[in-house]
């Protein structure tokens, strides 16, 4: 089944439009209009806006928001997400915007532009077999119990105001269901591409019902590396008992982007998640990213790649949260930082006072290249109960002159030397991927971004 | 034409504080030379200012190889030349296998005109090249897939020094204690390895404690290095000697530079 909406323009001309249609009640009212949607739908919507506008913007004595400075960031520049109708040649070039298709056979993908769905697809085999996949406007209207009864459960409109403000502007998002004993064995690819100074409210919502398997390629991507816009995102990952996903995200947004998301996966009973993620793009990004493990046996891996240059500012605050005993959580970030850069990475181990037998891991390391560039790493553990074994680690170097020298030693220049170091530097990263075209998407990602040294 | 590394009068800093206090010492292609001496003299020194150590500043002599100047040299540009050193620590790279490290610079030592990003050795060529060498070095293949030394054991650190110094056949070699550490057996395998890999096709420059490496590796000259000086040069038996019965002769027939290594060696431990 192959559906295609109206291929959006990338690139919106407000260039005659004297005010623009952004995140006030007159934005909210006009976005409301333009929703053709169920009424459930529509009051949860309200509800979300009449506590976004109550809500303060996040105070910098917060302790998520104390190294995270948004007091430049105006939302009042950026539009509602309503969908134009006007056509563009967006996707004609998907294979070079996506970093993720190389050599890739997909059980189904979807796009979005500007957090509109312009093309969506999935196999007839994964339709026959109960595989729900695709746009979440149109699925809430298709499937609305299945929507209602997942939607925002590993998410809440509360937490602060972006994520209010997700809950009511969300658009263009994304849903697969992959029903009770299900193996998708080819993955499914999201696209959500962000155009010149666009918004991007996406929303995922990925359910796994017990025993079902699948892998999720999805990529953010800006139209340059330059590229302004702004993303206030949200992403749930819900698996049931004994379930597998492998959930891989790569963002690329352009460098004068806003990122604001809250992720979420709740996981059940020996059910197991490799989450993979690469922040290469953005100029700011504040990410909440949690993993509550539900069930006895759950067990999730986390791995996150970050490389930041210019003045790029990416923070993510992480939970692996222990909520049921004998799980394991293993968690691992490798960040690298140039020019005037900054990473925050403030992580958080939290176990219950039933999670007994927990084993949870984390760890951070940073390798900063130079010396106006800075990384922040807070690892944190708050444990309830008795019979744990949680470790964690935090380190933060240079690249070590010594390795250079030895390096040198067997006739590498020292740009060669350092470019070596760096790749290694992450290469432990990859080898816990099990996917090899995204080993080989992140590897282009981080060979793209390392620079000359001297 | 035979090639020569030849040291003359070199000084060395480590800061402000001279190590090396005038060395001579010239290494004719081919040639087996120990340096001996006891801790803290600067053997090690010597090695990582040939190589040309950042930290260790020269602040008088010279180093050339045949007609060229060493000192101009940036340590890749040594290694190109045919310098090489085995590491007494070697540093681990986390990240990067040993196959591409050692196919990486055995393509810019073999073609030292190669610029940054252009073509390496082909992998089939290359893989089968360090296959044989592995090989007949007792090494299992499993090891070319290991990260640079990282969590290798003391022995699997010396092996692999000495399987670099199988692939990259420098004109000379300078071996700081490649057998120290190892078990017998693993000291035998070394010095078998080095004989074979570098008797008479390299200058060899070994520094040692054991007997067993000079014993398949009988040097030509024997140094004795004290305070910083090579105070005395001779043949096999001095080598012997000194393995026999230790420096106290060599301490008392050289109180200066004796005095001098007692210096050196204080600073070393308030450091």
């Amino acid at each position: 089944m192959t559906i295609r909406h109206g291929v959006l323009d990338a690139k919106r001309n407000n260039m005659t439009q004297t005010t623009l249609t952004t995140f006030d009640q007159t934005g909210f009212d006009a976005f409301i209009e333009s929703r053709d949607e169920p009424d459930w739908l529509l009051s949860m919507r309200r509800e979300a806006w009449q506590h976004a506008s109550e809500m303060q913007w996040p105070e910098r004595r917060h302790e998520e928001w104390i190294r995270t400075d948004i007091r430049a960031f105006q939302i009042g520049k950026y539009e509602v997400p309503i969908a134009s109708g006007q056509t563009g040649s967006s996707i004609a070039d998907r294979e070079q915007v996506h970093q993720l298709l190389q050599d890739v056979e997909l059980a189904g993908s979807l796009e979005t532009v500007d957090s509109d769905v312009v093309s969506e697809h999935l196999d007839d085999s994964a339709a026959n077999r109960g595989v729900v996949f695709g746009s979440l406007a149109r699925i809430s209207k298709t499937h609305p119990d299945l929507i209602r009864k997942y939607l925002f459960t590993a998410f809440d409109p509360d937490e602060d105001k972006f994520a209010a403000l997700h809950a009511a502007f969300w658009s263009g998002g994304q849903v697969l269901f992959v029903p009770r004993g299900v193996v998708l064995e080819r993955p499914i690819h999201i696209g959500s591409i962000l155009s010149e100074g666009g918004t991007d409210t996406t929303h995922t919502l990925v359910v796994l019902e017990e025993g079902a398997e699948a892998t999720v390629l999805h990529e953010y991507n800006g139209a340059s590396t330059a590229a302004s816009g702004l993303h206030v995102g949200a992403v749930e990952l819900i698996q049931q008992p004994g379930s597998h996903l492998r959930y891989v995200n790569l963002q690329e947004w352009g460098h004068k982007t806003y990122n604001f998301a809250h992720q979420k996966a709740s996981v059940d009973r020996d059910a197991t998640l490799q989450w993979t993620l690469a922040a290469m793009g953005s100029m700011l990004s504040k990410v909440n990213q949690t993993v509550d493990l539900t069930g006895i046996g759950a067990n999730s891996q986390v791995n996150g790649v970050m490389f930041t240059e210019a003045r790029q500012h990416i923070a993510y605050h992480t939970l692996q949260h222990h909520q049921a005993p004998g799980c394991r959580s293993d968690f691992l970030y490798k960040a690298a930082q140039q020019d005037k850069s900054r990473t925050v990475w403030r992580g958080m181990i939290k176990v219950d006072k039933d999670a007994q037998k927990t084993d949870g891991y984390q760890r951070n390391d940073n390798l900063v290249l130079s010396n106006t560039s800075r990384a922040d790493s807070i690892p944190g553990l708050e444990i309830e109960a008795d019979d744990v074994r949680c470790t964690h680690g935090s380190t933060t170097a240079k690249v070590d002159e010594e390795q250079i020298f030895y390096a040198r030693c067997r006739g590498f220049t020292r740009k060669e030397a350092t470019r070596m170091i760096v790749s290694g530097f992450f290469q432990q990263i990859f080898d816990r991927i099990s996917i090899e075209s995204v080993r080989e998407a992140l590897a282009a990602a981080i060979a793209r971004q390392v620079r000359e040294y001297e | 034409m035979t090639h020569v590394l030849k040291i003359e009068d070199l000084h060395v800093n480590v800061g402000d504080k001279p190590i090396l206090r005038g060395v001579d010492l010239t290494i004719n292609h081919g040639e087996t030379h120990a340096l001996m001496g006891p801790n803290g003299s600067g053997k090690s020194t010597l090695g990582l200012a040939i190589m040309g150590h950042p930290g260790y500043e020269v602040t008088g002599g010279k180093i050339s190889l045949d007609d060229k100047d060493v000192l101009e040299m940036d340590p890749d540009e040594r290694a190109r030349e045919g310098i090489f050193m085995a590491f007494q620590r070697p540093m681990a790279i986390p990240g990067v296998k040993m196959a591409d490290f050692l196919r990486h610079a055995t393509t810019n030592v073999r073609r030292p005109d190669r610029k940054e990003g252009e073509e390496l050795i082909p992998m089939r060529e290359f893989r089968k090249e360090l296959k044989e060498k592995m090989s007949h070095l007792r090494m299992d293949v499993e090891f070319a897939r290991r990260y640079v030394n990282d969590g290798f054991s003391g022995g699997e650190m010396k092996r692999a020094e000495i399987l670099q110094l199988a692939m990259l056949q420098p004109k000379f070699a300078l071996l700081d204690e490649t057998d120290s550490g190892l078990d017998a057996d693993a000291v035998r395998l070394a010095s078998e390895s080095i004989a074979e890999i570098g008797q008479g096709k390299m200058g060899l420059l070994i520094i040692t404690h054991h007997d067993k490496l000079l014993e398949h590796n009988p040097p030509e000259f024997t140094h004795v290095m004290l305070g910083g000086r090579l105070v005395e040069t001779g043949g096999r038996e001095l080598a012997d000697e000194l393995h026999e019965h230790g420096y106290d002769r060599i301490r008392k027939a050289y109180p200066d530079a004796e005095a001098a290594n007692q210096e050196m060696l204080a600073e070393e431990a308030t450091a």
